[in-house]
């Protein structure tokens, strides 16, 4: 590896360059390449089935993958870890929502500092002052980040008692509590009503105002228009197309995979 | 974060009463007294036991090969056996850290498992640390096979031996009431550092690991080392009462760490509460009394009594009331005794 590896244009986050994934005989994804710009909101698109939740998956390190390169910041990720992904900088929300259920959405957050603090046996048994001073920066921490996303009030209740846009808010405030550079949210508006769709799309927003780069999938067409800067359209585990939402609307193949061939109206 | 005076009041009622124990105890026989004492050291093994089982959510069903590995480094350190007499100050942590390091040996290979599949390769460790423990004897004679290991040192500090007895400042202080003392003590220590532990990073991480592993790996948390750490912190107490055990008893064979007091340690943490500190220090506080109490409340001069004649042998129908008592109870209180603070949470409402 030399230093002189050319470093590309636009400042990529992420960088896919052909990567597969195989469960036996299924070929979950192949080839894919795409590249993620430092704070864009990138889109995941494709029918069900398409692969977007395998991507994200071996993006995250739950699965290994079986070929192609992923570069993170320019440094390429050697199927590492999930909780290895999270130290680097990548943090994640499931679709079916995965949070600490029996836990405070408080508590929730607390967690997602872990990879953050260090306190160990001897700091947490001895109570040092750093330890104390570690634990009051978490709690705060916490706290403001259930602000931020706008559940502040339902701190204290079990993660499984709050509503299920709430639910999503949670996750997302626990995946920002690792301070990540790349936040991957895997359909964070199913389930929500219109509004809470609206509050949703002003967090993201805002969220990227922050300087932290988003990759979403989502079925919601509206939402994915309005939000995102690029799209990328997955269908069985090929990427079919990129570009801007509005050249997506239109692409052929698009409309195709969606909808069958035979059809000429844009899908939404 | 002051804590208020009446639970400082709290604290020395319930000190006063820890004290005044084991001579209320001795009025009616030193066995009790050595009942009080077994009583605290399953306490130790239950609490050692909360922080794998409550805390990580690992079930560990071969639990009590770490006291039998805390047991016999007491025992081979400090007996006739090899010749080595070392304080028990140093053979304590030494234990303690054989026992941890056995931990680690089991947990291991095992990180990928969970819940049943865990609890049966949990309890082929136990076996086998048992079975070890047997054997060892030829071709170099470790372990003392199944004679076991005898005339083992009680504690002494200087002057001061644990076995013999004693008068202080008018009080007469038996064997039995010293190690009780020296055992309060110790499980006051380990209770201080199972708090802590629970309330902070690690103690959250582990939580985080029992409720949805994966989720916990995405959040950076690495589960392979934490997962480690649980078996090694409760393996290290389950040393540190083997020890205690070995000087208390001055004799160990395999024979005293045998799958049925894991599953009472087991039964002890679940009945109490699994997670809840307190529940587990009363669990194990009942699982050892009860037995014990219903031996004389049942035995052979009461049904003589109601019957004439003594019906069925005393200790068949104690542990058949101690087993549907252990039924009725996990019918009707399936989160245990006292719940742990994450279920007791359910039911209260937030006051904000």
């Amino acid at each position: 590896m030399s230093d002189a590896a050319p470093v590309p244009a636009a400042a990529s986050i992420l960088e896919v360059r052909g990567v597969g994934k195989r469960f036996g005989g299924l070929v979950a994804l192949s080839g894919v390449s795409f590249s993620i710009r430092e704070g864009e909101i990138y889109g995941l698109i494709g029918p069900n089935g398409a692969g977007k939740t395998t991507l994200f998956n071996v993006l995250t390190g739950i699965y290994p993958k079986d070929e192609g390169e992923i570069l993170f910041r320019g440094d390429p990720l050697r199927n590492p870890s999930p909780d290895r992904v999270a130290t680097l900088g990548i943090a994640r929300t499931f679709q079916n929502i995965r949070l600490f259920a029996n836990l405070s959405a408080v508590e929730n957050v607390m967690i997602g500092r872990h990879v953050r603090t260090r306190a160990g046996v001897f700091g947490a048994v001895l109570r040092t002052p750093a330890t104390r001073a570690e634990e009051r920066a978490i709690e705060k921490r916490a706290h403001e980040l259930l602000e931020y996303v706008g559940i502040a009030d339902r701190g204290n209740e079990l993660a499984k008692h709050l509503s299920y846009g709430d639910q999503r808010r949670l996750e997302i405030a626990r995946a920002l509590a690792t301070d990540p550079r790349l936040l991957a949210l895997d359909e964070p508006a199913a389930g929500m009503n219109a509004t809470e769709k609206v509050e949703l799309r002003a967090l993201l927003d805002s969220i990227r105002k922050d300087g932290v780069t988003l990759l979403i999938i989502e079925h919601d067409v509206r939402l994915v228009m309005g939000l995102c800067d690029r799209v990328l359209v997955l269908d069985y585990g090929r990427n079919i197309a990129e570009g801007v939402p509005k050249a997506i609307q239109k692409d052929p193949r698009v409309i195709e995979a969606y909808l069958g061939t035979g059809h000429a109206t844009p899908p939404g | 974060m002051k804590t208020p005076a009446r639970v400082w009041i709290g604290f020395a009622l319930i000190g006063v009463c820890l004290a005044a124990l084991p001579f209320a105890l001795a009025y009616y026989g030193t066995a009790w007294v050595r009942i009080a004492n077994f009583a605290v050291l399953y306490v130790l093994l239950a609490l050692g036991l909360n922080i794998v089982v409550g805390f990580a959510g690992l079930l560990d069903l071969g639990y009590i090969a770490f006291y039998a590995v805390g047991a016999y480094v007491y025992a081979l350190l400090a007996s006739p056996h090899f010749n080595i007499h070392l304080p028990f100050w140093v053979i304590l942590p030494i234990g303690a850290l054989v026992a941890a390091f056995f931990g680690i040996l089991l947990g291991a290979p095992t990180l990928k498992l969970r819940g049943d599949y865990l609890a049966i390769v949990t309890l082929g460790f136990g076996e086998i640390i048992r079975i070890f423990l047997n054997n060892l004897s030829r071709p170099v004679n470790i372990t003392n096979g199944p004679q076991g290991i005898t005339r083992i040192d009680p504690f002494h500090l200087g002057a001061f031996d644990f076995s013999s007895r004693d008068n202080l400042l008018g009080l007469e202080l038996s064997g039995p009431i010293k190690y009780y003392f020296l055992l309060v003590a110790i499980t006051l220590g380990v209770i201080v550092v199972n708090i802590r532990l629970q309330n902070s990073r690690i103690g959250r991480a582990w939580e985080a690991i029992r409720e949805d592993e994966i989720a916990a790996r995405a959040m950076g948390i690495n589960t392979r080392n934490l997962k480690l750490l649980a078996f090694a912190m409760g393996a290290s107490f389950g040393g540190l009462a083997g020890g205690m055990f070995s000087a208390m008893q001055g004799f160990i064979s395999p024979e005293s760490f045998v799958l049925v007091e894991s599953i009472m340690v087991v039964a002890m943490v679940v009945l109490g509460g699994m997670g809840n500190i307190w529940g587990v220090v009363l669990g194990a506080i009942l699982l050892s009394f009860v037995p014990e109490i219903l031996r004389y409340t049942v035995g052979a001069d009461v049904q003589a009594r109601l019957f004439g004649r003594s019906l069925i042998d005393p200790e068949v129908i104690r542990m058949l009331l101690f087993g549907l008592a252990m039924v009725v109870m996990m019918l009707f209180r399936p989160a245990g005794i006292l719940p742990s603070a994450v279920r007791k949470r359910e039911l209260t409402r937030p006051t904000e």
